[in-house]
């Protein structure tokens, strides 16, 4: 049960904001922006999704750079609220197309409508996309999702801070094309976020793919979908959970440590034939979520070397290597790496014809940046910075520096080689042939070489 | 009701500063009030969404109130929305003006269309007007009865709603037995969660004052509701469902067939992609199972992964939610996550608050297996850019090195740290060197060489500065330049701002001058007469402390400050095991992401539903069927105890962790059975207890000296209470409190161990001997039991915890005393009648 709910912009200012049971005292959004702008007095630390002040507890989610925010003075389950939260903000965005500060104060209105539905007296009511039709009467003001700021190819993939997958679709689900006419059309998205750590001497420690199916169906009538996956797809790792590389890879079965679906979904014959059967419901909604720790072929190779070059000078040498088919290509792939805390200087040296490529060292917090618009697959590149020190380094300067980490969007590529192997629609009509789309994207979340 | 009449906040230029911007609204807003011109509507919506925005941004539109009203006869719906927002947000600052709504809000109410009537009906409860309540027994009433669900569905919460207002008008109309009624029969789910939610608030809050309240209270925890809400949980949303197994986690299954079939019915709620739903499931399965070691380890074990799952996916906020209840399960079992380490690992953009929790999660499930890799990660993070987390990294380590038996390479580790030049490295490191030379000294000689290296001048945080003269006193005879350091550091003695460095020095520089006199002794004088003069009391008085005791004699001042030291064998835990099982049993609630119990951050009325461990707590004094409920619970809260007991065994058995929760009948029974046991144990003894103590007492106060009992002299041997009587709380009490007093290893007969199949054989035995079991446990080989006994007409208490290992043969005893004198006697006593248990 929460109290209120309100969206506030970056800059703090109220966009919505509902009160449900007026128990929290006055001005509860300016004590938790000013909360979470403040949270450290060095600002190095970020406020906890959670917080409780003068009895008042604070619950958080950013999604594009908005808080979405409520309150309650009774101990509730934490999930509860923030799952909502992220919900109430996906229902949000199933209306307007395009969840931007704008879109929001074009809608306002719409908004108060759909949060009156939503919540009642701070307890749920329903956030289907589709039970919420019924009580909605605004027409959206739809935003051009172009005229909104210039965002990089892979933005597409991208919401919050944590590299969120949405999809590129931005169409309402209640607003009328121009045409008058609806489109008939379905989409799947795989996405497979990445976490690798290789140990100095280049050997994998840790590596996991958090996968999602995405789904976003605008299919009239609302007909049964089948989903059929690989065939040879097995859940559970047998023995227990311990890592275990090597026993599975190469021989061709995708071994899922563990997923879970959204209610929709019928598993009655998931057994035998790995096929999912669901009625989708209308918006955006996660068809199933799943997590594997098998080994897979990292696509990307890091190779790091730094060495001392003279009196107060040091070399860094970073070779990045696509371990993918040359047919794919990695978008917005930004490589960092902090360097020792006394360098004061950093020339950089990129091999020669190289395009697309920026350099940076960011001087406040020592740290390397280097941006690659697109990657190959097959290709290496190389990077020669020449680093120059306040001061003398004592012990192992490989010890003070590094990780490199990276960061990257992989369209059209998934590194579990979990498929969709067919998408069904049951409908009678034979000439009912909607449009499916089905897509596959890789990102990284936690991609890092230790030197 | 939203923004601040009066906004506090300095406007933006951008944003309009108000008043004439208001008087503009009103003006227009009167003038489209009687207008019946085509596209008015459309001019008024414009002119309402302009009011809702400066409502929003904090504005004080309210003296609009009046017009906005005039203008609500209106048809068009999205206008009536707008316009009930407006009402519900200013009809309390206008309780006069809001009656002109009730009219058309009343009569919106018998609309045609059942949305107008739900959507009017729910402002019509939300106007929160204490004199128009007389208003809204009515439409909810009808409202009750509609035939459609979203009315109904308003209605529901709109009983709340007026109970909120006027608690006395709600209970009075019988609202709440209505309630009741749909709660069972209503056809829609969502009518049924909302009277759930509603009857719990209310029944809640009346429960402290009408007894009856809180017997339907408890009335909506009996079986037919559980059974009957269960039975439908797929048809509820996925926030009802919750709702609902909050609900079931209260209830208490008479058999454990009933516990395997709730687990079984829910199994699948564990792959919901809703992380509440997911957990509201797993404290249903932690709470059924607290009573069933076994069984409940199995859960440990089936969670796990689903957890995980929901940790890595979802938004970083829903993972910290969900991480923060896997590491109050991983603090209290580690053992069942000591394979999964690897999830612990911290990525290298993660937030603080999600890094600290994995490093205290890493600590926990160090074991002989994984400390290797789990050190050598962490030390990677010393080097970390974020410093607190770097520290926090190598106090992890630290940690590690006092919980484990082989430290070896740990020990290894961390004197790399101090070499690695970094201050707070050095300083982290520093402090943890100390802490591991209390609990090993014989690592002292390596760890001795390593410090001498370091140079004073750079260490400057207190604590580690503290650390390292504390160092210096202690073990000076080995490192040749103590004195002088020492003396150094004395010299500088106006320089150090920090007292606890000063109190330290003063110490160090004693125990030095004990061990190596000529050197020390300048210093000495010096740290005396600086210490003296300082301004600080607690160093003035140390000092002066130091003098006079030097003056009084040197051995025995040697006696004071330097005695012999007895290695620290276990740090002592922050928190207590009360305050850990409280959070536990408030899982899935705030109370496990603040690792506090919810009494310490809110206030009673909002403590909700969730608040059962309140009462239960308060049943534990009193008659014996009270001490039935506290005796389990006694149980629950020792599970964890026990499972480390049989946690090998377990682990072993509990690979099948499948869907199927069917257990061997046998072992559920045996738990049951033990649990009566215990029951019987406790229930009788006690009344009888009482009644003796109660007599003799009466005796005394007559003063007619009983037959001489107490001028006997006392016998050389011990002679116990036959009905002693302890109640499970104070056990527990006492057992936190009291020292160990006698610790010793025991063998079992073979005839003893072929006889201790089930734990209750040996408490019926044991119940012979004066010796009362007050919890037990375990499965063969390992069994534990928590024993007491009463010393004859005193009621000084023994306590015993016994760990018996069937197929080594051996018993585990730890006895703890109120009167210390006579533990050996009694240990003798214990020991002799465990002697016997097998013997016809």
């Amino acid at each position: 049960m929460i109290s209120q709910f309100f969206v506030l912009s970056q800059r703090g200012d109220n966009i919505v904001f509902r009160d449900y049971r007026g128990e929290v005292p006055k001005g509860s959004a300016e004590i938790f922006f000013r909360k979470v702008k403040f949270w450290k007095q060095d600002g190095q630390e970020e406020a906890p999704p959670i917080f409780n002040v003068d009895g008042v507890n604070y619950f958080h989610v950013k999604v594009v750079g908005l808080f979405f925010v409520a309150t309650t003075r009774v101990n509730v389950s934490p999930s509860l609220v923030l799952e909502l939260l992220q919900r109430v903000a996906r229902v949000i965005k199933d209306y307007l197309g395009v969840l931007s500060e704008d879109s929001f104060r074009k809608n306002f209105v719409l908004v108060y409508e759909l949060l009156d539905e939503v919540i009642d007296f701070g307890y749920v009511q329903t956030t289907s996309t589709e039970v919420l039709k019924s009580y909605v009467f605004n027409e959206p003001i739809v935003v051009d999702a172009a005229r909104l700021q210039p965002l990089g190819p892979a933005a597409i993939f991208m919401q919050g801070n944590k590299r969120m997958p949405g999809t590129a679709i931005t169409k309402s689900v209640v607003a009328n094309e121009p045409g008058g006419r609806k489109r008939e059309e379905i989409f799947v998205d795989i996405i497979e976020k990445i976490s690798v750590t290789f140990s100095s001497s280049g050997y994998i420690l840790t590596s996991e793919i958090d996968g999602t199916i995405q789904m976003k169906s605008y299919l009239t009538g609302n007909p049964e979908i089948r989903l059929a996956l690989n065939e040879d797809l097995s859940i559970g790792r047998g023995g227990g959970s311990v890592y275990d590389y090597g026993s599975s890879y190469g021989a061709g079965a995708v071994i899922l440590d563990d997923c879970n679906f959204h209610e929709s979904v019928r598993l009655d014959s998931f057994d035998m034939d790995r096929t999912l059967a669901l009625v989708p419901p209308d918006g955006e909604f996660p068809v199933m979520n799943y997590r594997m720790t098998q080994e897979f072929k990292p696509p990307f190779h890091i190779n790091c070397l730094i060495e001392e070059a003279g009196h107060l000078k040091a070399e860094v040498v970073l070779k990045i290597r696509a371990e993918f088919p040359s047919n794919i290509t990695a978008n917005t792939v930004v490589v960092e790496m902090p360097l020792l805390k006394y360098t004061i200087r950093a020339s950089f040296e990129l091999e020669p014809g190289a395009v697309g490529q920026r350099t940076d060292f960011k001087e406040a917090n020592k740290k390397l940046e280097w941006d690659l618009k697109k990657i190959v697959g097959g290709f290496e590149h190389t990077l020669r910075a020449k680093l120059t020190f306040s001061q003398e380094s004592h012990g192992n300067i490989t010890k003070e520096a590094g990780p490199v980490s990276m960061t990257f969007t992989i369209p059209m590529y998934n590194a579990s080689r979990l498929q969709v192997k067919y998408l069904q629609i049951a409908k009678k009509s034979s000439s009912y042939n909607p449009y499916r789309w089905v897509r596959y994207v890789t990102q990284a979340n936690s991609y890092v070489a230790r030197i | 009701m939203a923004p601040p009449a009066q906004s506090q906040r300095s406007q933006s230029p951008s944003q309009p500063s108000g008043k004439s911007e208001v008087s503009d609204l009103k003006l227009q807003l009167r003038q489209l009030a009687g207008s019946r011109a085509p596209g008015v509507d459309d001019s008024k919506r414009e002119l309402f969404k302009k009011v809702i925005s400066y409502m929003t941004i904090g504005i004080d539109v309210s003296s609009l109130f009046g017009e906005m009203v005039m203008c609500s006869a209106t048809s068009d719906i999205v206008l009536k929305k707008m316009c009930y927002l407006y009402v519900g947000n200013y009809a309390k600052v206008n309780p006069d003006l809001a009656l002109l709504t009730i009219n058309f809000l009343q009569r919106d109410c018998h609309d045609q269309d059942p949305m107008i009537r739900g959507l009017a009906l729910r402002s019509l409860c939300s106007l929160r007007v204490a004199n128009l309540v007389e208003y809204l027994v009515g439409p909810l009433g009808s409202g009750l009865k509609d035939s459609n669900s979203y009315v109904r569905m308003v209605a529901v919460i709109g009983v709340l709603k007026l109970y909120h207002i006027s608690a006395s008008t709600c209970v009075d109309a019988d609202f709440p037995s209505t309630l009741k009624h749909l709660l069972l029969n209503d056809s829609d789910t969502q009518v049924v969660a909302n009277c759930l939610s509603a009857l719990q608030e209310i029944w809640s809050a009346e429960a402290s004052t009408s007894e009856e309240a809180s017997r339907e209270r408890e009335a909506l925890i009996n079986k037919p509701v559980i059974y009957y809400l269960l039975n439908r949980i797929k048809e509820f949303s996925e926030w009802a469902q919750c709702l609902v197994l909050e609900l079931v986690t209260k209830y208490v299954p008479s058999e454990s067939s009933e516990i395997f079939d709730i687990m079984n019915l829910l199994e699948d709620r564990l792959q919901h992609a809703n992380g509440a739903v997911v957990l509201a499931t797993v404290k249903v399965f932690l709470q059924l199972t607290l009573s069933m070691t076994d069984v409940h380890q199995q859960v440990y074990e089936r969670i796990k992964a689903p957890l995980l799952t929901l940790v890595s996916s979802g938004s970083p906020e829903q993972s910290y939610a969900v991480l923060s209840h896997l590491h109050l399960l991983v603090m209290r079992a580690p053992y069942v996550f000591s394979s999964d380490y690897k999830h612990f690992y911290c990525q290298y953009n993660e937030p603080s608050y999600v890094k600290r929790l994995k490093l205290e999660m890493l600590t926990a499930v160090a074991n002989e297996s994984n400390t290797y890799e789990i050190v050598t990660e962490l030390c990677e993070y010393a080097a970390n850019v974020d410093i607190p987390i770097a520290r926090e990294s190598i106090r992890a380590v630290g940690k590690i090195a006092l919980q484990q038996y082989d430290v070896n390479a740990i020990v290894d580790r961390l004197l790399q740290f101090l070499e690695m030049e970094k201050d707070y490295v050095t300083a982290e490191a520093l402090v943890l060197v100390k802490d591991l030379l209390r609990k090993y000294p014989q690592w002292s000689h390596d760890c001795i060489a390593v410090v001498g290296n370091i140079s004073s001048k750079n260490v400057q945080e207190p604590k580690a500065k503290a650390a390292l003269i504390w160092m210096l006193g202690e073990y000076s005879q080995d490192m040749q330049d103590a004195p002088y350091i020492l003396e150094s550091l004395v010299e500088n003695w106006d320089e150090e701002h920090s007292a606890e460095v000063r109190l330290h020095l003063l110490t160090a520089v004693m125990k030095c001058f004990f061990k190596r006199p000529p050197e020390t002794q300048s210093a000495l004088g010096a740290a005396l007469a600086a210490g003296v003069a300082d301004f600080h009391q607690d160093v003035h008085d140390r000092a002066l402390f130091y003098y006079r005791i030097l003056r009084y004699n040197v051995s025995v001042a040697e006696r004071v400050v330097n005695p012999p030291k007895q290695a620290v064998s276990v740090f002592a835990d922050t928190q207590s095991s009360e305050i850990k099982d409280r959070i536990f049993d408030e899982f899935n609630s705030l109370s496990v992401l603040y690792q506090k119990p919810s009494y310490m951050f809110t206030d009673k009325e909002h403590r909700g539903s969730l608040e059962f461990a309140d009462e239960l707590g308060n049943l534990s004094i009193g008659e014996a069927a009270d001490n039935v409920v506290s005796s389990q619970r006694v149980e629950e809260n020792d599970k964890d105890l026990l499972l480390t007991t049989t946690e090998k065994e377990e682990t072993r058995g509990s690979s099948n962790n499948g869907s199927a929760y069917n257990v061997p009948y046998d072992s559920s029974t045996s738990v049951f059975a033990s649990q009566t046991q215990i029951e019987s144990a406790i229930s009788n003894p006690t009344t009888a207890g009482h009644s003796q103590q109660a007599s003799f007492g009466i005796d005394d106060l007559l003063g007619l000296g009983m037959p001489a009992v107490p001028n006997v002299p006392s016998p050389p041997q011990l002679k116990l209470n036959t009905k002693a009587a302890l109640d499970p709380s104070t056990f527990q009490q006492k057992w936190r409190q009291l020292p160990i007093a006698l610790s010793q290893e025991l063998s079992l007969s073979p005839q003893a161990v072929a006889a201790l199949t089930a734990p209750q054989a040996l408490l019926r035995h044991m119940q012979s001997h004066s010796i009362h079991c007050i919890a037990s446990g375990g499965q063969s080989p390992n069994f534990k039991f928590f024993f007491f006994a009463q010393k004859y007409e005193e009621s000084s208490n023994y306590l015993v915890e016994c760990i018996i290992n069937t197929s080594s043969g051996k018993a585990q005893v730890k006895i703890k005393a109120d009167d210390q004198s006579t533990s050996q006697a009694f240990s003798t006593l214990f020991e002799s009648a465990l002697s016997k248990f097998g013997t016809p």
